[in-house]
């Protein structure tokens, strides 16, 4: 097909909602259970949990007092000492794990017109610790000693604005705000940019609010786990669960357009739904519909999705809410279901698309990587357990739900299905 | 089959009167809503002037529980949706799953954060911060979305719900994006618009810490200047606008009273500073030229530029520059006002109440002033407004803001019918 009849069709369907070929064609993870898509991979595998006490702060207070923290990540060997004083450490891991995504991908940015790149990242709380320090030093010094930074360092669009000055990329950009299925909002509206005519998107979200004052807010909201063992306390779809376990981290992703994606690839993002539970809704409606449009969107049926990532939220309710959606659309059993967060804690706006990233190496390798910790499962689902299971996999189903009722679900597919 | 979105609601919370009909009032006669800050002691601030929403909760139909517990901004926002779904005369009823909703915002629940800091610290007394001290919607101040989440609930949207967030260019990309959920198909109807309520003591320290705002305190209704050459920074502000974004066809087959079609849109970034601002203003004549292209109308087409017109030196510069460069010798003959002279800078809320201005400004033939302009700056050479509403025919409008980030913006309306010639 000649570019330029390949352009014309693309503005044709650019309107509808039939999907572009949108190709992850490089990740960056920063996770607690591992720096890099490899050591990543391999920790996932080996179902090595990053869950353990709190060491960034004194937690010993607090009623919980575990977390998934990210280990050994040097900012200074990611950030020039001009940038460090600007920066909140979620948006110094953020950067680097752009610099790897874009590196893995085979990316010059600076070879690309400037125009057909864009960023649009996830985030919950924007640069909470940084928000901390300045809060402290207003109330407890007063106004003169708030950083002249503040004003950009904790906002939400700060991963976004940074990673554009770094690479200089100058596409339409933005942010997508929320605590879960924001990662997965995030990433389709990534492909709508791809669609609307960018080449190249740097989308996801490396998330942390791991100081005490994040810690008090999610102390604040419920659900996280008071258990003390690390082995106990994050134990989804588990009759023994006790809530979640925060951590911090997250992927990029590079997105491309098929035609610039070449044979690069570890996958395509195939279809996209987001709902919003309604008040009259049975638990988990909202969730299935989320499932079912990005199945339509995928053009598929339930009998095609080989392996879902599920939410697995840790909260009684929530996980028989999943369950619920699991079994109707694919029946008892019907399907793999693994949650390999139980190795890294919930990471706010970063697990979704650390989900996703997770994934596209499923895919690649042909492996269900384990869910970690649970000794009870629910009996109605295949909940993949301690161990990775081979399996032939062509297109994955994650899930994400965020509080207050988003949910959004989104199909991955190899390369050559 | 493209699918074109029509405006038929409007809603808007904002400083000199809430309620579209005074906000439309204070904009057509030049008054100006800044003043000294009222909500603390701003004694010890740099900065101690902005334009403050005289808003009562109970007068929107919230109850005493909400005002105690949703910040500030959720507030707003829930009262400008209300009264643009009442204009709309539209409910989901049993279609909300077919229904969205978008809503931006640049600092989310930052006086819920900054008063509920103050308190577990014991007033930055302690880093380890005391949990048995935080109020149980704590939550909802730390990850925002819970504003989108409150709206949905409330009104019964069951399609896609999100809150975006681009600095102060976010009140207009909430409505491209709720343009872009419609015209794909995802959802019939989005509610899109943008609310902040960021007149808290960390908000204005840390535009004092910047020197980007008007420390003009001994005059504050004459503070905020745009394009005037004595003009020392914005004045911070607050508000709310939300509309009802409706497929076009469904919305004329129902006869609905479409305020405007929104016609197209584009967003860059300068990738040059978190808050600075190339001089050349390249970035957003990219914009601006991206979005005419996209409705396949020209420079000459565009009969009002609502502009940033934040009164910031850099800015106003930028901004010139920026439209002379995309609309060439047109730039000189198109009216364009900033109406931050008379409602302040409301950071991610303001590009939905300056899109609400221009959809005004459609219906009612009318170009807003800017106020407060009387010195001219050589290098705002442009036909700002000043002082006084102008009589216009107007069939389309262009509205562009720029934020913190790099981020750039650009939105065209157009008057019912003008698209379809």
């Amino acid at each position: 097909m000649s570019t330029e009849l390949a352009t014309l069709l693309r503005h044709d369907t650019g309107r509808d909602h039939r999907p572009v070929g949108a190709v992850v064609t490089g990740l960056g993870i920063v996770s607690p259970i591992g720096l890099g898509v490899e050591r990543f991979w391999a920790a996932t595998l080996a179902g090595r949990s990053g869950i353990a006490e709190i060491t960034r702060f004194d937690a010993s207070g607090y009623p919980s007092r575990l977390a998934g923290e990210v280990d050994g990540f040097r900012p200074e060997e990611h950030i020039s000492s001009r940038l460090l004083p600007q920066t909140d450490h979620m948006t110094r891991m953020a950067l680097a794990a752009t610099d790897w995504a874009l590196a893995d991908a085979g990316v010059d940015p600076a070879g690309r017109p400037e125009y057909s790149m864009s960023v649009a990242t996830a985030a919950s709380a924007g640069g909470f610790e940084f928000g901390q320090r300045e809060l402290e030093k207003l109330w407890g010094r007063g106004p003169l000693h708030v950083s002249a930074y503040q004003s950009f360092a904790w906002f939400y669009a700060v991963n976004t604005g940074q990673i554009s000055i770094r690479h200089g990329m100058r596409g339409p950009s933005g942010v997508v705000v929320g605590d879960g299925a924001s990662g997965l909002d995030v990433i389709a509206q990534a492909r709508r940019l791809l669609r609307r005519g960018s080449g190249l998107v740097v989308t996801g979200s490396v998330d942390s609010n791991l100081c005490p004052w994040g810690w008090v807010a999610h102390l604040a909201g419920g659900g996280v786990s008071t258990v003390d063992d690390p082995a106990a306390a994050y134990r989804p779809f588990d009759s023994a669960t006790s809530g979640y376990v925060p951590g911090e981290g997250g992927a990029i992703l590079v997105l491309e357009d098929r035609d610039s994606a070449g044979d690069r690839g570890y996958g395509l993002v195939a279809g996209h739904g987001a709902t919003f539970d309604g008040p009259d809704e049975p638990p988990g409606a909202g969730l299935r519909r989320s499932a079912e449009l990005a199945l339509d969107d995928a053009g598929i049926g339930p009998d095609r999705v080989d392996l879902v990532l599920a939410d697995a939220a840790g909260s009684l309710d929530l996980d028989l809410a999943e369950v619920a959606v699991l079994t109707a659309l694919f029946g008892e059993w019907g399907v793999p279901v693994t949650a390999p967060k139980t190795m890294t804690g919930r990471l706010s706006s970063g697990s979704a698309p650390l989900d996703v990233a997770t994934a596209l190496l499923a895919l690649r390798d042909g492996v269900v990587p384990p869910t970690v910790h649970v000794t009870a499962p629910h009996p109605a689902i295949d909940l993949v357990r301690d161990r990775p299971r081979p399996a032939p996999l062509s297109t994955v189903l994650v899930l994400a739900r965020g509080r207050g009722g988003f949910n959004s679900a989104l199909v991955v597919q190899r390369l050559a299905v | 089959m493209n699918r074109r979105v029509g405006i038929t609601g409007i809603g808007v919370i904002a400083p000199g009167g809430c309620g579209t009909a005074a906000f439309w009032d204070l904009l057509t006669t030049g008054r100006t809503a800044t003043r000294h800050i009222s909500t603390f002691d701003a004694a010890p601030y740099r900065s101690q002037i902005a334009a403050e929403c005289d808003f009562c909760p109970l007068d929107f139909g919230l109850a005493a529980e909400d005002a105690a517990h949703l910040d500030r901004a959720a507030q707003f926002a829930l009262a400008a949706t209300g009264e643009a779904l009442s204009c709309s005369g539209l409910t989901p009823r049993d279609r909300g799953e077919r229904w969205g909703l978008v809503l931006g915002s640049a600092v989310g629940a930052t006086m819920g954060l900054d008063r509920e800091y103050a308190e577990v610290s014991g007033r930055g007394a302690s880093w380890l911060v005391d949990h048995t001290r935080a109020v149980g919607h704590l939550y909802d101040y730390f990850v925002p979305s819970s504003m989108a989440a409150e709206v949905a609930r409330r009104v019964g949207v069951r399609g896609p719900v999100s809150m975006v967030s681009a600095g102060c260019t976010s009140g207009l990309d909430a409505v491209a994006h709720g343009t872009e959920l419609v015209r794909e198909g995802s959802a019939d109807v989005v509610l899109a618009g943008a609310t902040d309520a960021p007149i808290s003591p960390i908000t204005v320290a840390c535009f004092d810490a910047i020197k980007a705002t008007s420390s003009r305190n001994d005059d504050p209704a004459t503070a905020s200047r745009p394009f005037d050459a004595t003009r020392d920074g914005f004045v911070l502000g607050e508000g709310a606008a939300v509309f009802v974004l409706e497929e076009l066809g469904a919305a004329r087959r129902r006869g609905a009273r479409i305020h405007a079609e929104v016609a197209g849109f584009a967003a860059r970034c300068n990738a040059f500073h978190m808050t600075g601002l190339r001089p050349d203003g390249r970035e957003m004549a990219e914009a601006i030229t991206a979005a005419l292209d996209e409705c396949r109308l020209d420079p000459d087409d565009v009969d009002y530029v609502n502009a940033h017109g934040s009164g910031t030196k850099q800015n106003d510069w930028h901004e010139t520059a920026a439209l002379k460069k995309a609309l060439g010798p047109r730039a000189h003959e198109i009216p364009m006002s900033s109406i931050k002279s008379m409602v302040g800078h409301s950071l991610g809320a303001i590009g939905s109440i300056e899109l609400a201005a221009c959809a005004l400004a459609i219906e009612d033939q009318v170009v807003p002033p800017t106020a407060n302009l009387h010195v001219p700056d050589p290098e705002c050479d442009l036909d700002y407004v000043p002082h006084t509403a102008r009589d216009q025919d107007l069939d389309v409008v262009l509205s562009v803001g720029s934020g913190f980030g790099g981020f750039q913006s650009a939105m065209l309306l157009a008057r019912e019918g003008v698209l379809d010639r």
